[in-house]
């Protein structure tokens, strides 16, 4: 499987041992996080990065457990605020690899704020939320991104919310690298996680994730293996969108905008929308994260929108860089006699 | 004509208020003159006192804002009771602010404003000039509109923009009146407005135009003279409560060794560090203006775990805000300043004035048992000192601590005996950079809550140091190895430990010091803001020759180690507090003595005179019930 990935760049330095915390994993046994560790600590060798300049940070949710079974430096916060911490310590650390990890609960509802303005500032941050469609640290109530009428404890009648869409909630935040992918594909997610950590700034990872517990099998229709070929919409820059068992479908633009799934023998592999995740205008990737309504349907995975903007810690350490140069290395005594001053 | 120039009658101190309407310049106004007091050497304290409004309806009460500042030949602790002398820049603002004026005072009103309209706006059904409301003070009318036009002409500004420079005459007429020098004031202009040279020769005439006005116009009988005051010799500034915490701030920096970090959202009346810290990055120094206030404080957390000297500045609505994360910081041990500049609450309260009511929100306003120390500062100046006893304590004990000023120390400001950095001890970070423990096969392990048996302080490794790679997070850790645990023992353990560290701080701080009269039967016990009042009511009541006691606390948690044995002293206590008794309700449960509040909640610092008669009828009570 992994024959797909290149080549590391760096010597290898370390190996998946290196990586792994001396702590008792302890989600529920079948969890999707599982899988989503194992990849993680599989590609951290390959990056060619040490764990005591790596840090995860979390917020609160059975993902932000994951911390803890890093050995790097680890700091699991509180509900929602990992985005803003980790945008305080990458400013102050820039030369640290800061990911964070949370959840649909954690990262959109009680953390939606800090999530939205890390992706706007563009701070170095690995973002991976995972996204199961359910709050399951608190046993099983419907989250931001469940689909409506569903029935969990806290809906006994069916939920009333409408979901969002994290891949368009991250377009529409000025994200500039956007990506998903699903915890039962270790190639595509160590493929997707390695783009992540090579984009410079922040880098917004989807994982759907199942909880085999109080939410199995939401992405079951599109993930196991015998529905991937027709359900998942593989993105690769500079190729035409398509998929399909025998890759017959593809989608096109019609001349709204509008993108539409359609066999590619009815259109031609020319008219098939070719995917460039460099657009500089985010609506043709707002467009994709829009095809599916939910993980039922023709779903794309992969790469959305990768895009440079100014990073920025590095915006921030410049401004620091060009006060001293301009002014010199600040000198207090200096700087408490420079209002005006007299002497008794 | 009286020979006025050559013959200023010497006073030893006056009270100025300014009062206009928010756009009328009346802080500026008020600063300038400040800071040319300063600079003759008086000692002077200030009182800003503005609407929330940036700029209300022109010419209506709560359009008022005002800037009260005492200069003296001697000593003060406050910005005085009673201002002598009322500049009124319009009917408004007269009617607002009279009532503070000392009988006899003198009112110089800008005579222009006082029309039918504006006499209206400010519900005045006669003109107060002319009806003889005023006749026991001394009143001045000036016509400073048409005077400044006129002084402008020949800059053919427009009027409207003209008349923006009438503050520079006012200040021009209350400098000749005071005998303060011209040159500072016109050499400020020069620099300010260099930009816009039409506006710096517009502000140089009508400011030049004031003083000649005071000079020829024969409506004055004297000026006044204020000699420089006896302060301790060195090199002084004036300084406001906000500026001194943001250069306190860069020099706790340079004792650490630390990059500092600031994370923070606006809110009044705190902002002015954020604004202060942002100019001064070739310290290194990065500022982060957050989404909100809890990503002000989650981002200095994170820098704080970073190694960074992390601070986050707010009001009382956002300690609020940003509680659970103080909770996280408890339980991380990680060193983080929070800065609280308290104002009116509960709620938006009154956002532009000065209150001292979240001392028990600083002190217990967390859930679970989360201890952290408490600090506050007492003047503007003693800002400065008191964010550097902040950061050594968070530092020492790994800890977060919450600064205690307020809206009155933060925009007061006072002369300030410039600090030299090398008079104060360097504070080691302490960082641990090798393995801290060794299991029973020899293997070496890094125990981020290894502590040291001294302060109890835990082992700190930041980021980046090979081979000690950790969690650690808001769940109960395992005491001396930090990982997570639900042992019920081991979680009441860690709550003791905490509450130990945290206690056992009131060794490194020093004992309160009793000022005044020790053997007397009344202490006045303080904290914060009130010091000046407090310190100069104290005086008065001992130079009327009785006995009073004085202490104040810039530790509140905890206390000093001989605050209880002090306070058995006394039979009687009072408690001088910008609340209802929140100070007096802990003394009250730590110590059992029967403290008294002497509360004030109006937005308005207290002044020394009613503190004065508070403290003589408690001296005569006590005396009388011997």
């Amino acid at each position: 499987m992994t024959d797909t990935l290149p080549a590391a760049g760096d010597m290898p330095a370390t190996s998946r041992k290196d990586w792994m915390s001396d702590q008792e994993v302890r989600w529920c046994p079948g969890c999707g996080d599982y899988s989503i560790l194992a990849a993680v600590q599989l590609l951290m060798p390959e990056l060619g990065v040490r764990p005591e300049n790596t840090v995860f940070v979390s917020g609160i949710g059975c993902s932000s457990r994951f911390p803890y079974y890093m050995n790097t430096y680890g700091l699991h916060s509180i509900h929602g605020r990992a985005p803003a911490i980790a945008t305080g310590l990458a400013t102050a650390r820039p030369d640290l690899d800061v990911w964070v990890i949370t959840g649909d609960g954690d990262g959109l509802s009680i953390g939606g704020n800090h999530l939205i303005h890390a992706l706007r500032r563009n701070v170095n941050l690995k973002i991976l939320l995972f996204n199961n469609q359910i709050y399951g640290l608190t046993k099983g109530q419907f989250s931001p991104t469940s689909e409506v009428g569903k029935v969990t404890k806290s809906t006994p009648y069916g939920s009333l919310d409408h979901p969002f869409n994290p891949i368009s909630v991250a377009i529409g935040a000025e994200a500039t690298f956007v990506a998903r992918t699903h915890d039962l594909d270790r190639a595509h997610m160590m493929e997707t996680f390695r783009r992540a950590h090579e984009h410079k700034g922040a880098a917004f990872v989807e994982i759907y994730q199942n909880c085999n517990v109080f939410n199995d099998g939401a992405f079951e229709a599109i993930t196991t293996k015998s529905n991937r070929g027709s359900m998942l919409i593989p993105l690769t820059h500079g190729q035409p969108i398509r998929f399909g068992d025998d890759n017959e479908l593809g989608v096109v633009s019609d001349a709204q905008g509008q993108l539409r799934i359609v066999e590619v023998a009815e259109v031609g592999e020319d008219a098939l929308l070719v995917h460039d995740e460099t657009r500089d205008d985010p609506g043709l990737a707002f467009a994709l994260s829009r095809i599916a309504t939910g993980p039922t349907m023709p779903t794309p995975v992969g790469v959305f929108r990768a895009v440079e903007r100014p990073e920025y810690t590095e915006s921030v350490t410049a401004q620091v860089d060009q006060a001293v140069e301009s002014k010199g290395r600040g000198d207090l005594g200096a700087l408490l006699r420079s209002g005006s001053t007299w002497t008794v | 004509m009286t020979d006025t120039a050559s013959s200023p009658v010497s006073v030893d101190r006056v009270v100025v208020r300014f009062a206009g309407d928010s756009g009328d310049g009346m802080q500026l106004t008020g600063d300038r003159f400040t800071n040319v007091s300063a600079l003759v050497g008086n000692d002077l304290s200030t009182l800003p006192d503005f609407p929330a409004e940036i700029r209300a309806p022109a010419g209506t009460l709560a359009g008022v804002s005002a800037f009260q500042v005492q200069i003296s030949a001697s000593d003060i602790t406050t910005p005085g009771d009673s201002p002598d002398v009322l500049v009124a820049m319009n009917p408004a603002a007269l009617r607002n602010e009279l009532r503070r004026l000392r009988k006899g005072g003198t009112i110089i009103v800008n005579q222009d404003t006082f029309d039918e309209r504006n006499l209206t706006k400010a519900g005045y059904t006669t003109n107060p000039l002319g009806d003889g409301s005023l006749s026991e003070f001394k009143l001045f009318e000036v016509p400073m509109t048409s005077l400044t036009l006129e002084a402008v002409k020949e800059l053919g500004v427009k009027p409207r923009d003209a008349e923006r420079s009438k503050n520079f005459f006012a200040l021009g007429l209350i400098s000749w009146i005071y005998t303060r020098p011209i040159e500072p004031t016109l050499e400020w202009i020069n620099k300010r407005f260099a930009r816009n040279v039409q506006v710096l020769e517009a502000n140089t005439l009508a400011f030049k135009a004031g003083h000649a006005f005071g000079e020829t116009a024969e409506l004055f009988d004297h000026t006044y003279e204020i000699r420089p005051a006896q302060l301790t010799p060195g090199l002084y500034t004036n300084i406001t409560g906000n500026i001194a915490l943001a250069y306190g701030v860069i020099a706790a920096g340079q004792l650490t060794g630390r990059d500092v970090f600031l994370g923070s959202y606006p809110i009044t009346p705190a902002s002015d560090i954020l604004h202060e810290l942002s100019k001064h990055k070739n310290f290194g120094v990065k500022t982060f203006q957050a989404e909100d206030e809890i990503a002000g404080i989650g981002s200095a957390l994170g820098a704080a775990f970073g190694g960074s000297l992390a601070l986050t500045t707010t009001s009382g609505p956002g300690v609020a805000l940003k509680s659970e994360t103080i909770g996280l910081a408890v339980s991380l041990e990680l060193p983080l300043l929070i800065v609280d500049i308290q104002r009116g609450g509960p709620s938006t309260g009154l956002p532009t004035k000065t209150e001292a009511a979240d001392l028990l929100l600083a002190v217990y306003g967390r859930h679970g048992e989360s201890p952290l120390p408490v600090i506050a500062a007492f003047s503007p100046a003693h800002c400065f000192d008191a964010v550097i006893e902040a950061v050594r304590i968070a530092f020492t004990y790994r800890t977060p601590v919450i600064l205690l000023s307020d809206g009155y120390l933060a925009n007061g400001s006072e002369p300030w005996l410039l600090p030299d950095l090398a008079d104060y001890p360097a504070i080691d970070p302490g960082f641990t950079t090798e393995a801290n423990h060794f299991d029973e096969d020899g293997n070496a392990h890094f125990w981020p809550y290894q502590r040291d048996p001294e302060t109890l302080a835990r082992a700190w490794a930041i980021p980046g140091t090979a081979g000690l790679q950790h969690r650690i997070g808001g769940i109960e850790k395992e005491d001396g190895s930090g990982n997570i645990s639900y042992d019920p023992e081991n979680h009441e353990r860690m709550v003791q430990i905490r509450a130990a560290k945290i206690a056992g701080i009131a060794k490194t701080i020093p004992p309160v010091e009793v000022l005044g009269d020790e053997d007397a039967e009344l202490l006045v016990l303080g904290w914060g803001s009130t010091w000046g009042a407090i310190t100069s009511a104290v005086a008065n009541v001992r130079a009327r020759g009785e006995k009073v006691a004085q202490v104040h606390l810039m530790h509140l948690n905890p206390f000093p180690a001989n605050l209880g044995e002090v306070l058995a002293r006394y039979p009687r206590i009072l408690v001088p507090e910008m609340n209802l008794g929140q100070l007096t309700k802990m003394i009250r449960a730590e110590f059992l003595v029967p403290a008294e509040v002497v509360s004030k909640v109006q937005g308005q610092p207290f002044t020394s005179g009613e503190l004065e008669d508070r403290i003589l009828l408690a001296v005569t009570e006590t005396e009388a019930s011997r």
